[in-house]
């Protein structure tokens, strides 16, 4: 199988980590080889963060490059935009539909552009736009998007259940592991 | 056993398959989380030192104690240890040395672009440098052997993609090491000139014997495709850009050694070929290697000294192809790091870029306070450098510049390398004002223990560096301690130590936000009707704050209850 190259966007401290932690085990219990990239250090500080996930028959290089992504995964909308050039022709965009201003806004020097779902379907991307913050609310921590946007990937792709939940059961503590499996199962029924 | 390890943790695996039994390193983006790896294994005792130099002073003596040993740090940690390092390369070992030094192609999170190959060479100790987490298990293991067959440490270089990219390792069991014998040997140990001399001669020809071993040794892979005109040098993370861009279409030498490099291997692999060419990140390392040999390559005139490769650099620079992309009509803003929402920080630099003071920075989260909105810092150097650099802008610059210039540095930094600084300005007089921002654990990297924490790498009970006392010791009289929360008192000590006719030592102490023992207070609400839009609050540069309509709001995602906005607020506007 051809290399296929899924990145993980978002803002520091969001929980990428877990969730490619979690996508990277499922990729690895379906037999293929994987490679999961990120950055850790300053850029975790409320800044653009990224992760990188390849897999296929064999994955050179860990990093994936402009136009080359066949899926993004975003925990927020500016973030999804940002990576846009990274996305291959044809390729697809999961993003909640979370805003966070980065510091440029806040302070005044930049405006947060309006409708960037709307401008990246424009351009004919496939966009899924999920409100993973107030899924995660409801299953009771805001901290868990990460995991219901994991869900929406996972109604989105055919990993298989199993894979998932021993995934789940692998990569989240045992304290957190029913609000994760609860935030996982209302985000595949918003993908549905 | 198949798992898929960060090339750090596989690296642990190595250290503990290997039969290491000592770890000490001090944390450094991208190598801190080989020894947080080493730790959760029992049979390895793992230490965090105050700085890298202790550390590989420590895994010494337990390699000459008969211990296989490790110590881990990033490049500019190297430079810090560098001391011990090139004295180590003629004392050589007993139990096996392995050093790990993680460079940072692309500065993501480090001051400088370095290359550590150079130190390598400079104290003519071998370095490995894998390409994937594999590699990295398999090469620590390797390590060990050469390090014990040679009588030499060895260095295993990493690079932040391959530190950091998950990939899968399969694991096996561990090899017990039991200590080997301490025989007292003072010839090989006691550096002193007329025992030196002897053992530089011993140097020179291990560097002649790891030779011999590099032109034979399975670290160093021939890939040969059929009919392929043009071969390919390289090494570590630039093997898999190289392999992905190029694949099948040229052979390769991947060198898994990269000191010292084989002499004959790299000739006749040239000779099979009408072009070689060497694709490496940072510098010239392997080609100037191969220039010396008289073997005609191409290197840094197609790919330069800056930053990381990639796939699609080499694609571009070799294959001259481009991949397509979308552009999307909108202008993105950047999103900088920040310090987060309730950093105990922010406080101490709002105070100073209020009163607009010079700041003589230093390496942490607090390096983010040079940021706007703060835009409160003068310098950042290098660990240690905000009160050593600040002393010497004193003495020249006198009184003025002391009661407008302070130092900023970390707890954990001030334990690795400011007191000696701090000794400098009490011993050689200026009225210095130096401010430690103890929050109570080594922030940036991840939260490590240091030192003043009172606990140790595992997680147990430690003693504890009393700072007040520690700066009172070295000499400064003038020592407090503030809550950075409360802007009004962190202003006036400031605003009263510049002013003091003598050294002093500011302590803002509050443990950060994102410890997990730390409680949160509720967050913050504005009311509208009372905010006027004045952007006072703004100015404390916090990620929890924005405007909407005109008016301040606070995401209660982010929002910790910290309250310094609340103070500031001149309208009552910020509430619980």
């Amino acid at each position: 199988m051809e290399t296929r190259s899924i990145m993980i966007v978002g803002v520091g401290g969001q929980g990428s980590l877990l969730a490619s932690r979690l996508l990277g085990n499922v990729i690895l219990a379906k037999g293929y080889d994987v490679k999961v990239s990120e950055v850790h250090g300053m850029s975790q500080r409320g800044g653009s963060v990224v992760t990188y996930v390849k897999y296929g028959d064999k994955v050179n290089s860990p990093v994936i490059e402009k136009g080359e992504a066949d899926v993004i995964i975003s925990f927020e909308q500016l973030e999804a935009a940002r990576w846009v050039p990274f996305l291959k022709k044809g390729g697809k965009i999961i993003t909640s539909v979370q805003k966070l201003d980065p510091m440029p806004v806040i302070t005044g020097a930049a405006a947060y552009p309006e409708d960037l779902i709307g401008k990246m379907r424009e351009k004919g991307i496939d966009v899924t736009a999920v409100n993973a913050l107030e899924l995660a609310e409801e299953a009771g921590n805001a901290k868990a998007s990460n995991v219901v946007l994991m869900g929406v990937v996972a109604q989105k792709t055919d990993f298989g259940e199993e894979v998932w939940q021993a995934a789940l059961e692998q990569c989240v503590p045992p304290k957190f592991l029913e609000l994760n499996k609860k935030a996982f199962e209302l985000g595949k029924k918003a993908a549905e | 056993m198949k798992k898929l390890l960060l090339g750090n943790a596989a690296f642990a695996r190595g250290l503990y398959e290997g039969g290491c039994r000592f770890v000490s390193s001090y944390p450094g983006t991208p190598s801190t989380e080989i020894t947080e790896e080493a730790a959760k294994y029992n049979e390895i005792y793992a230490e965090w030192a105050p700085n890298e130099k202790v550390a590989m002073e420590a895994a010494l003596g337990a390699s000459i104690a008969g211990a296989r040993a490790f110590c881990g740090m990033k490049h500019v940690g190297l430079n810090v240890a560098a001391d011990p390092l090139y004295t180590a390369a003629y004392t050589g070992v007993n139990g096996g040395l392995v050093i790990a030094v993680a460079d940072d192609p692309g500065m993501h999170s480090s001051q400088n672009e370095q290359d550590s190959r150079h130190h390598a060479i400079a104290s003519k100790v071998p370095m490995l440098e894998p390409s994937d987490s594999q590699e990295c298990r398999d090469y620590v293991m390797e390590a060990f052997d050469i390090s014990e067959k040679f009588d030499t440490p060895v260095i295993v270089r990493m690079s932040t993609r391959i530190a950091h990219s998950q990939s899968v390792v399969d694991c096996g069991d561990r090899q017990e090491k039991e200590l080997l014998e301490y025989t007292k040997a003072p010839q090989k140990y006691v550096m002193m000139p007329a025992y030196a001399r002897g053992r530089h001669v011993f140097v020179e020809e291990r560097t002649l014997k790891l030779t011999e071993f590099a032109e034979t040794s399975p670290l160093n892979k021939v890939e040969i495709n059929e009919g392929t005109k043009k071969g390919i040098i390289t090494s570590g993370a630039a093997f898999q850009y190289a392999k992905e861009a190029l694949g099948d279409s040229v052979s390769y030498l991947k060198l898994g050694m990269v000191n010292p490099m084989p002499v004959k291997l790299i000739r006749d692999f040239a000779a099979k070929f009408d072009e070689v060419i060497v694709i490496e990140e940072l510098d010239d390392v392997i080609e100037a290697h191969c220039k010396k040999q008289g073997v005609n390559v191409k290197g840094k005139e197609i790919f330069g000294y800056i930053g990381e490769l990639s796939q699609t650099i080499i694609a571009e620079k070799l294959l001259g192809k481009k991949n397509e992309m979308i552009s999307l009509d909108a202008d993105i803003p950047v999103r900088p790091p920040v310090m987060c929402a309730g950093c105990p920080h922010r406080g101490v630099f709002y105070a100073l870029s209020k009163n607009k003071i010079t700041v003589s920075g230093d390496i942490g989260c607090y390096t983010l306070g040079a940021v706007a909105p703060l835009n409160s810092m003068d310098t950042t150097i290098c660990m240690g450098a905000s009160i050593s650099a600040l002393h010497g802008f004193n003495k020249v610059r006198g009184a003025e510049a002391e009661k407008r210039s302070v130092a900023v540095i970390g707890d954990s930094t001030f334990m690795h390398s400011g007191m000696t600084g701090l000794v400098n300005i009490a011993y050689n007089a200026t009225n210095s004002t130096v401010i430690i921002l103890d929050n109570s654990i080594t922030g940036m990297t991840g939260h490590q223990q240091n030192p003043t924490t009172g606990m140790n790498l595992k997680g147990d009970p430690a003693a504890a560096v009393n700072l007040e006392e520690l700066c009172k010791a070295i000499g400064i009289k003038r020592v407090r301690v503030v809550d950075p929360y409360n802007i009004k008192e962190t202003e006036s000590a400031i605003l009263e130590e510049l002013e003091a006719d003598a050294p002093s030592v500011i302590i803002s102490r509050r443990p950060c936000a994102l410890l997990k023992y730390v409680k949160h207070n509720a967050p913050l609400k504005t009311d509208a009707d009372k905010c006027r839009g004045c952007k006072m609050c703004l100015k404390l540069g916090c990620p929890a704050i924005s405007m909407k309509d005109g008016k301040a709001v606070i995401d209660h995602t982010q929002c910790v209850g910290c309250g310094i906005c609340e103070e500031l607020c001149k309208f009552d506007a910020i509430t619980k």
